[in-house]
């Protein structure tokens, strides 16, 4: 096949387009150089001669008129003649109704719709904000009904998600809370050892878990796990219309879809912030009696002399704050995802993000506050 | 290469697909010839779609050949395969535009992918294809999300379009839209066969679009299909058949099929300039 090629015959006012060689889709490439080198336009009519072109494909021929008419050729000025494709007709017609399209003008950017956009940004988060007090408004609104009618509450609902948040999340949460302390106290016995303080590890592998590490990891896998698995369940129902079905036949989607995923999660939480701690002592101990050496007789009176008795329970009464945050963040995003899956996708991103970050804020909260209380 | 103006275009025999102890096709044949619109009906669950999918590669079928262009499809080589899924154009029930993208980068992947085009010859050709289905150059920017129903299917098909191919494969272009953008869709698609010279095979369930556009229509009865013209198939004396093409909407729908065909060439102008 012979590369494309377009030959020009200048006659007066008038033009004659000889098109030689491969003009299908696969030589585009060469054909847009070749129109690119076209001079400026001719006031008179234009006559592209075809008989040569092989295998001439509509795309070729679409941009052999488009250019012809940036350069100012009018659409009925230009004439086909050797065996032209069938479909010139109607590329013609489209080249009259891509000029008619063409007069609407692109947006710029100024100074007032910088402003603007800044002023809109502003009303949708401050709408954004509202929207989520509503949200939490709904759920202890729909909470407050179940005292009154005990249905509301869906427990095949709720003890399937208790499952699937809590029973199905202890191997990960052990595992992960076993050996951060176990880190934390190899480390720990790294440097106390240098002082001889080595049986200090107890103290510190005791109170960082009791209080901080134990909640805190178990919230941030929860996050993960749970807030991520919230937001895109619900959000693909979103996607399907269903809780616009549910919503249509007289179903709260807040009832039956929310409030049993944050009730599980509430009562999970704290649950799985036990196991955790329990998992981290016991990764604490094994450090301590292979590395340290530290009997396990010596490691729990250590661990009852160091633990205040407000430790445990200032670790574990975040628990079910945190599930809270975590539980509203993922349902609330799973019930923002609207019309497309980027947007699932997004917004489980979001969901966990966020939730991790909350969760974060509010340990910040709980240390100050605790601080402050003397607890 | 192909040779895509051999006749028939498509040449299915013996098809047999099975879900376990489900038969949906029994040595079912088919032919669809040049430049013909071939309507595919059947009752929900007949297999159209599962037809569909065998013929386009997507569905690996338990026996029978599927030949496009006078090649059987389960034997081409790697190249060669790549050149038949590019010489034909699908739509699918719904648009199966891809969410992420906006439209104008929906209709560019095919070309993306196998043409080494610029960016400007790109926005050319995607500019063209919405033009050609009658869709404003202002949809390009949007995303699917933000279209009806009726621009969804008619960007779907200048996706379909992309590639310049002869052969268009529509599942169900009209389900789904209220009877004028039907009707509008119908015109599109007989302006579009006449214009491009398009073979086209069509899944439907709209009587309508059946007896506006079809030259031929296949009918999935008991896994075997019997293809017919319209006529021939009003004079079919199978039960089934008799009950779709004779029922209350069929009536209606041949009806107004008879009186449109009057006033084809001024609807077609509507077809393309309205969106």
């Amino acid at each position: 096949m012979n590369i494309a090629s377009l030959s020009l015959h200048q006659d007066g006012a008038n033009w004659q387009l000889q098109l030689r060689g491969d003009w299908s889709l696969s030589a585009a490439p060469l054909i847009e150089a070749r129109l690119n080198a076209l001079p400026v336009a001719p006031q008179g009519a234009v006559t592209c001669d075809w008989s040569d072109a092989e295998n001439p494909g509509i795309g070729a021929a679409w941009m052999l008129l488009t250019r012809l008419i940036d350069l100012g050729v009018a659409p009925m000025n230009i004439t086909h003649v050797g065996s032209a494709p069938h479909y010139l007709a109607l590329l013609q017609r489209l080249g009259s109704l891509r000029q008619a399209a063409r007069i609407n003008p692109g947006n710029t950017t100024t100074l007032e719709g910088v402003v603007g956009g800044l002023g809109l940004w502003a009303v949708v988060q401050g709408r954004n904000a509202r929207g989520v007090v509503a949200y939490f408004g709904r759920i202890a609104a729909v909470f407050g009904q179940a005292f009154t009618r005990p249905a509301a509450l869906r427990g095949s609902s709720l003890v399937r998600h208790m499952y699937e948040t809590g029973i199905t999340a202890i191997p990960i949460v052990s595992l992960i809370a076993f050996l951060i302390s176990v880190i934390v106290a190899y480390l720990g016995a790294q440097q106390l050892s240098r002082f001889g303080a080595d049986i200090f590890v107890v103290d510190l592998v005791t109170i960082a878990v009791l209080r901080e590490m134990g909640v805190l990891l178990t919230a941030i896998i929860v996050a993960g796990r749970s807030g991520s698995a919230f937001a895109a369940e619900i959000g693909v129902m979103q996607l399907n219309e269903e809780t616009d079905a549910l919503r249509a036949m007289g179903i709260n989607p807040i009832e039956v879809l929310v409030l049993p995923r944050v009730l599980a999660l509430v009562l999970v939480l704290p649950g799985l912030t036990v196991i955790a701690d329990a998992m981290g002592l016991a990764g604490g101990c094994l450090l301590s009696l292979v590395n340290l050496h530290i009997p396990l007789p010596q490691f729990i009176s250590r661990m009852q002399e160091s633990l205040a008795p407000t430790t445990f329970w200032s670790g574990l009464i975040k628990a079910p704050v945190f599930a809270l945050l975590i539980a509203i963040v993922g349902t609330y995003r799973g019930m923002e995802v609207r019309d497309s899956a980027r947007e699932l996708g997004r917004l489980t991103t979001v969901a966990v993000v966020q939730s991790i970050f909350f969760v974060i804020l509010a340990d910040a909260v709980f240390a100050v506050l605790f601080v402050q209380i003397d607890f | 290469m192909l040779d895509t103006g051999f006749n028939p275009v498509i040449r299915v025999q013996g098809l047999c697909n099975r879900f376990g102890a489900q038969v949906v096709h029994e040595n079912l044949d088919m032919e669809v010839r040049q430049n013909e619109i071939f309507g595919v009906v059947g009752g929900s669950g007949a297999g159209k779609s599962v037809l569909l999918r065998s013929i386009l590669g997507l569905h690996q079928q338990n026996a029978g050949t599927v030949a496009l262009y006078g090649r059987d499809v389960d034997k081409l080589a790697a190249e060669d395969r790549s050149a038949m899924v590019q010489s034909f154009g699908v739509t699918f029930q719904n648009g199966a535009l891809i969410s992420s993208l906006n439209i104008a980068q929906n209709i560019q992947l095919p070309l993306r992918e196998h043409h080494s085009l610029s960016e400007k010859t790109l926005d050319e050709l995607a500019e063209m294809n919405l033009l050609m289905v009658g869709l404003t150059p202002d949809v390009a920017a949007k995303y699917p999300s933000q279209l009806s129903g009726g621009m969804i299917k008619r960007a779907a098909l200048a996706r379909a379009l992309a590639l310049q191919p002869q052969l268009l494969f529509l599942d169900e272009p009209t389900a789904g839209l209220d009877p004028i953008s039907a009707a509008a869709f119908d015109e599109l698609l007989l302006y579009l066969h006449a214009q491009l010279r398009l073979t086209v095979v069509m899944i439907t369930h709209d009587l309508d679009t059946l007896f506006r556009t079809c030259s031929r229509v296949g009918v999935i009865v008991d896994g075997k299909m019997i293809s017919d013209t319209l006529d021939g198939m009003m004079q079919n004396p199978h039960p089934w058949i008799r009950a779709y093409f004779h029922g209350p909407r069929a009536r209606a729908a041949e009806a107004q099929g008879v009186a449109t065909s009057e006033v084809t060439a001024a609807a077609q102008g509507v077809a393309v300039a309205g969106g």
